[in-house]
């Protein structure tokens, strides 16, 4: 299934990556050769087969709602590429 | 070379020895691997951080609590660990621009019981960015050679551990794996991997790729030390909620070399057409060996190892394209600042923080999980996961392990596949089903495939990892497969 470049444009704005017109040339025939690949998947029958999420059987892990230890604010800003005071700088997120 | 002269090449048995006797000391060691990342480093390039320094204190103080006389089997043996496990206050770029300045502010939980050990880091591992590769070349900073011949990929995506642990430069490394990652690069480069069964090693501080599939294993240089990391890494964690609740056996209590009677099945569809003739002898003879130790041996088929690379390829790029979304630009990492607002800066920062193959999966991913193609890909996915897993179990009730190839091809020349993801994926094509189904598997040495290593791989039913290190140990100890060093 060849994937056009409506449908390249798409990708990129729902993950939120900007392409050049290049990128978006080469990834729109990139990835219909990968999806090509996928039809084989049609071949099997699945009809009434349960889809697995997940390798191993787990349970949701309860604990008591304790307060306990984490990190502190400065080792949380540690790494930010902009701050102020105690807090991460962004640009606006809501605009006029 | 004797291994007195070379210490970078014993074992952690042998320098464990050593080291209780007194015949070397951690700082000895640890100064060794120093030397021998110097003298081939340039060469190999398996190292993004080395941490000579902190390796040299550590070694001091491994010194120190083992004259007190409270040694563990890792106090004072250096490694290297993937730089996808977080090293507190020791870069961990995960071989990507997005991380390329990160220093974690805490350690992996697999790190940590290596650390409390008093194992000595010697650095971080280059690896394909996000683990998202075959061969290493994906790495944002630069490719990692095979030890065995420089023009040829030590694998992926832990192709630095593996390097770095056939070379000599560290005794041993932690790896990753997701569809093949600590396996395939183990055979490349004449080690042993494992990866275990998911669940078994706890997630917490590996950078997430796709969290139904990940797992951390040890890559060493014998069965024997792969056993004894694994008893150091292994067990259940708070910090991870699928991390399995169970106690953990003592990994090299099976290795006694007698396998009379363990049931082993062959699966004829990893024997795919294009392998390799001289993979495809070393792999059979290593069969042989097993059966005449006892084993029995018997074809076995998995009908839907062909769709496993679909399943896969669909699976693992839509939990990344989820996973990946937390590298905005704003808590840490690479970020662009050259948009006139805070969306154009985060699609900056994306573009710009992820090579090729991570957009190629984040995008591939995001297809497959958005509205109108759900159904088609990620639920198709799903159900031939659960159509993979009956396969595994259905032969797991003839059988106690499987024995297969781990790649249809020995280690690839530089720059092969590069141009070709589908060329790159298809080398995956023996590493995926287990991985899908969350199974232990291994690689061992079995052979040579004109000059370059072979591994052969052991697939067992959950926890099942006594049995395949039972197996392995058994095979190691009727070749000299493993005692082969790269000519670096």
């Amino acid at each position: 299934m060849a994937l056009d470049r409506k449908e390249v444009e798409r990708i990129a704005a729902l993950v939120r990556i900007s392409l050049t017109d290049e990128q978006m040339e080469t990834l729109g025939e990139e990835l219909s050769d990968i999806l090509e690949q996928f039809q084989i998947l049609s071949e099997l029958d699945t009809s009434g087969v349960p889809p697995t999420a997940h390798p191993v059987h787990l349970q949701s892990v309860m604990r008591d709602d304790d307060a306990s230890g984490s990190l502190e604010p400065e080792e949380v800003l540690r790494n930010a590429p902009r701050r102020d005071g105690d807090l991460f700088r962004v640009k606006p997120v809501l605009e006029e | 070379m004797s291994n007195l002269a070379s210490p970078e090449f014993l074992t952690i048995q042998e320098a464990r020895d050593r080291l209780t006797n007194g015949d070397i000391s951690s700082l000895e060691l640890t100064r060794a691997c120093l030397e021998r990342i110097s003298a081939v480093e340039d060469r190999l390039k398996a190292f993004v951080t080395v941490t000579g320094d902190l390796a040299l204190q550590q070694a001091a103080e491994a010194d120190r609590r083992i004259a007190r006389g409270n040694g563990q089997p890792l106090t004072g043996i250096p490694m290297q660990i993937k730089d996808v496990m977080c090293t507190n206050g020791v870069p961990t770029t995960c071989s990507s621009r997005m991380l390329e300045d990160y220093v974690p502010v805490y350690d992996a939980t697999a790190t940590a019981k290596l650390l409390e050990q008093g194992a000595v880091l010697l650095g971080k591992g280059n690896m394909d960015e996000f683990a998202m590769g075959s061969s290493t070349e994906n790495s944002a900073f630069f490719a990692t050679h095979n030890p065995w011949d420089q023009q040829r990929v030590p694998g992926g995506s832990s192709g630095g551990p593996a390097a770095s642990t056939a070379a000599g430069e560290a005794l041993f490394s932690l790896g990753s794996d997701t569809g093949g990652s600590i396996r395939q690069p183990a055979a490349f480069c004449g080690i042993v991997g494992l990866k275990p069964t998911y669940g078994l090693v706890s997630r917490y501080g590996l950078v997430a790729f796709a969290s139904s599939l990940d797992q951390i294993g040890p890559m060493t240089r014998d069965v024997t030390d792969c056993a004894t990391v694994l008893n150091a890494i292994a067990g259940h964690d708070p910090r991870d909620s699928t991390c399995l609740p169970v106690e953990r056996p003592d990994y090299a209590d099976g290795l006694t070399g007698e396998i009379k009677g363990v049931r082993l099945g062959v699966p004829q569809e990893y024997f795919v057409d294009g392998m390799d003739p001289g993979s495809r002898e070393a792999v059979e003879a290593a069969i042989q060996v097993l059966e005449g130790l006892g084993a029995s041996v018997s074809p076995v088929s998995l009908p839907t190892t062909e769709y496993a690379l679909s399943c896969y390829y669909i699976i693992a790029p839509s939990e990344c394209s989820a996973n990946l979304a937390r590298y905005d630009g704003v808590k840490y990492g690479f970020a662009s600042r050259d948009a006139e607002n805070m969306w154009g800066d985060m699609a900056k920062t994306r573009q710009h923080g992820f090579g090729p193959e991570v957009t190629r999966r984040v995008m591939l991913g995001a297809h497959a999980l958005s509205a109108g193609y759900y159904d088609a890909y990620y639920l198709k996915a799903q159900q031939a996961r659960t159509l993979i897993q009956r396969d595994f179990a259905r032969v797991f009730q003839e059988v106690d392990a499987m024995v297969a190839p781990v790649s249809p091809t020995a280690a690839f020349p530089l720059g092969e596949k590069t141009g070709d993801p589908v060329q790159m994926y298809l080398s995956d094509v023996c590493t995926l089903p287990p991985s899908i189904a969350g199974l232990p598997c291994m690689s061992v040495p079995c052979g040579f495939d004109q000059g370059l290593p072979v591994g052969l791989q052991l697939i067992g039913p959950h926890l099942s990892e006594q049995t395949l290190l039972r197996v392995a140990y058994a095979y190691e100890q009727s070749t000299d497969w493993h005692l082969a060093r790269p000519p670096i």
